[in-house]
């Protein structure tokens, strides 16, 4: 649905977004996800045909962004990063002009106003001025405008800023029913709403392209190997670290353990293995039948949050090391 | 045009939702208001003094009232007009609207006719409300009308081609001052520029006559349609509907 090669754009000084290559496929829901300034908003309006790109190529539905704008704008429905509103419309005016811009008319338009309206949960201030409406509330008329027209891609630059935390679920879950029909890129610097509402992952810093992936693999990638997390206790008081280690290390599958902490008769275990195998029942079973306790045992899967650290940071931690290296004699 | 058409309505529902249309409505108002009675009222003392003095001089309400009336509209309008195109896109810079328009399916002459439409609407308004004071002449006396019919055709081209100015000022910047300012600067450069004439013969001085916007509206407000001046008008408004599209061109280029 959305193939973008190379992008780039290039401003006076500074490169914004540096060739960035990527592609979604139709019905996806797909999070962009980068620190401030990465870009994002930057690559959403070269998408949207706000900007045009310096180099490479952005195609929408198969329409380039710089030969075919009008055909990639009808097919597009965008809510930038402050909803475009006219503060001294109503709300049913202002979609009413937005749904005429798009194209629509007649009894067409009427059934999508009512349809928006109910659906981002905005009837109750269709007669209240944009301007007196909270930031909630704009934001979710911001929602409405932009599916107005029922568009096949669905650009959302920052969609829960600034909401409060219910409204921040609706917003989810709206945006999560209006997928599969409608293809979506949502950015966002929020890791827990990636993880909860996209299936594939864009990272980008510094205007480069970090990752691209679903949050699957994504998480499968950063972790490496599959590792598990075990704490063990010892009742009679006197746990002998090295025992227990060896005996971890010895079930079958098992290809490192690492002891993460330790308090009086309670330790805390990273148990790592091999690609593929599922060791959590044997590593269950020796622990038990060493007679100690098992108080936990869990998949030690990192957070987007980790994976995100770990992919942005990358750079600066390579470029430490170079940079140390080269300062010693 | 449908699009234009769009845009021009939302102007207009902006420009008559805020107090800035019923401001500018009664301002001009008042102050055609006074210009007429004034005008008026030295009509009929001067017609008493003649009678008085046993004159039978012919007065005619089209020489004597409608025309220095008429020139005085333009004039006004050139304080007007910076207030009517100021917001056109500042505002919508500003508050980030530029970017809807931007996105959504229509072409930029599409944005840039509509609003300047809405701003010709709007000066259209207030003209109407010098029709109001002059249809008393037509009530009380017998005034041609067709003269008066090409003083507004004039008052339109001419308010056309500053509107035109106007809105490619305000696609600059984001500040509604400053585009206000930087208009009202340039219309009244416009304005003053004939004045050269009156000393200097030279091309340069005849050039600049020729660029004054007041020069122009002479033949209009005899009665005449001047080709010659209808064509500065309309490439005017062209010029200046030009630089407005490629100003916000540009605008993307470099955001």
């Amino acid at each position: 649905m959305i193939t973008v090669k190379e992008l780039t754009k290039r401003y006076a000084r500074t490169t914004a977004v540096d060739q960035i290559s990527f592609e979604v496929a139709k019905g996806q829901i797909v999070g962009f996800l980068g620190p401030n300034g990465a870009g994002k908003t930057t690559t959403m309006r070269m998408l949207t045909c706000f900007l045009p790109p310096s180099a490479g190529t952005a195609k929408v539905a198969g329409f380039d962004v710089l030969d075919q704008p009008l055909e990639v704008k009808k097919r597009i429905g965008y809510l930038p990063e402050t909803p475009p509103i006219y503060p001294e419309m109503e709300t049913a005016e202002y979609l009413k002009f937005v749904g005429k811009l798009k194209g629509l008319k007649g009894q067409e338009l009427q059934k999508r106003i009512d349809y928006v309206c109910d659906r981002c949960a905005v009837a109750d201030v269709k007669k209240k001025l944009l301007g007196k409406l909270s930031k909630g509330y704009r934001q979710r008329v911001g929602l409405a405008q932009a599916i107005i027209h029922n568009p096949e891609v669905l650009i959302l630059d920052e969609p829960t800023a600034g909401l409060d935390p219910k409204q921040i679920n609706e917003t989810r879950d709206l945006i999560k029913g209006l997928s599969g029909s409608h293809t979506i890129i949502l950015s966002t610097h929020i890791l827990p709403e990636v993880e909860q509402t996209c299936e594939q992952v864009i990272i980008i810093n510094n205007g480069k392209l970090v990752a691209t992936d679903s949050v699957r693999n994504l998480q499968a990638r950063a972790r490496g190997a599959e590792s598990v997390l075990v704490e063990i206790a010892v009742r009679d008081g006197s746990l002998d670290l090295p025992i227990v280690q060896h005996k971890l290390e010895q079930v079958s599958g098992v290809s490192r353990v690492l002891c993460k902490q330790q308090v009086d008769s309670r330790a805390q275990f990273e148990v790592e293995s091999e690609k593929g195998r599922l060791v959590r029942g044997d590593l269950a079973r020796t622990v038990v039948q060493c007679g100690w306790d098992l108080n936990e045992l869990r998949p030690a899967a990192m957070s987007l949050e980790e994976i995100f650290l770990k992919l942005t940071k990358n750079e600066s931690v390579e470029t430490e090391k170079t940079t140390t290296e080269e300062s010693q004699p | 045009m449908r699009n234009a058409w769009i845009i021009c309505r939302k102007e207009l529902g902006s420009y008559f939702v805020s107090p800035v249309a019923y401001l500018l409505l009664t301002m001009f108002g008042l102050i055609f208001g006074f210009f007429f009675w004034n005008a008026l009222a030295y009509f009929v003392v001067e017609g008493m003094e003649m009678q008085m003095r046993g004159q039978t001089l012919p007065m005619n309400l089209n020489e004597d009232i409608i025309r220095p009336l008429l020139s005085n509209v333009g004039v006004v309008g050139l304080f007007f007009i910076p207030m009517i195109t100021m917001r056109l896109f500042a505002e919508e810079k500003r508050t980030g609207t530029i970017e809807l328009l931007a996105t959504s399916p229509i072409r930029d002459l599409e944005i840039i006719v509509g609003k300047w439409l809405a701003a010709m609407v709007l000066y259209g308004c207030l003209l109407l409300f010098t029709a109001l004071n002059f249809a008393f002449l037509f009530k009380y006396g017998n005034p041609d009308w067709k003269p008066l019919a090409v003083g507004y055709l004039g008052l339109l081209l001419q308010a056309g081609a500053l509107l035109a100015i106007g809105t490619f000022i305000s696609t600059l910047t984001k500040n509604q001052i400053i585009a206000g300012a930087a208009t009202f600067g340039v219309c009244l450069l416009l304005w003053v520029l004939g004045w050269v004439s009156g000393y200097e013969r030279a091309t340069w001085a005849r050039v600049l006559s020729y660029m004054s916007v007041i020069t122009h509206f002479e033949s209009f407000d005899r009665g005449v349609i001047d080709s010659k001046d209808a064509v500065f008008y309309i490439t005017v408004i062209f010029v200046g509907l030009f630089f407005t599209a490629r100003s916000l061109e540009s605008l993307r280029w470099r955001s």
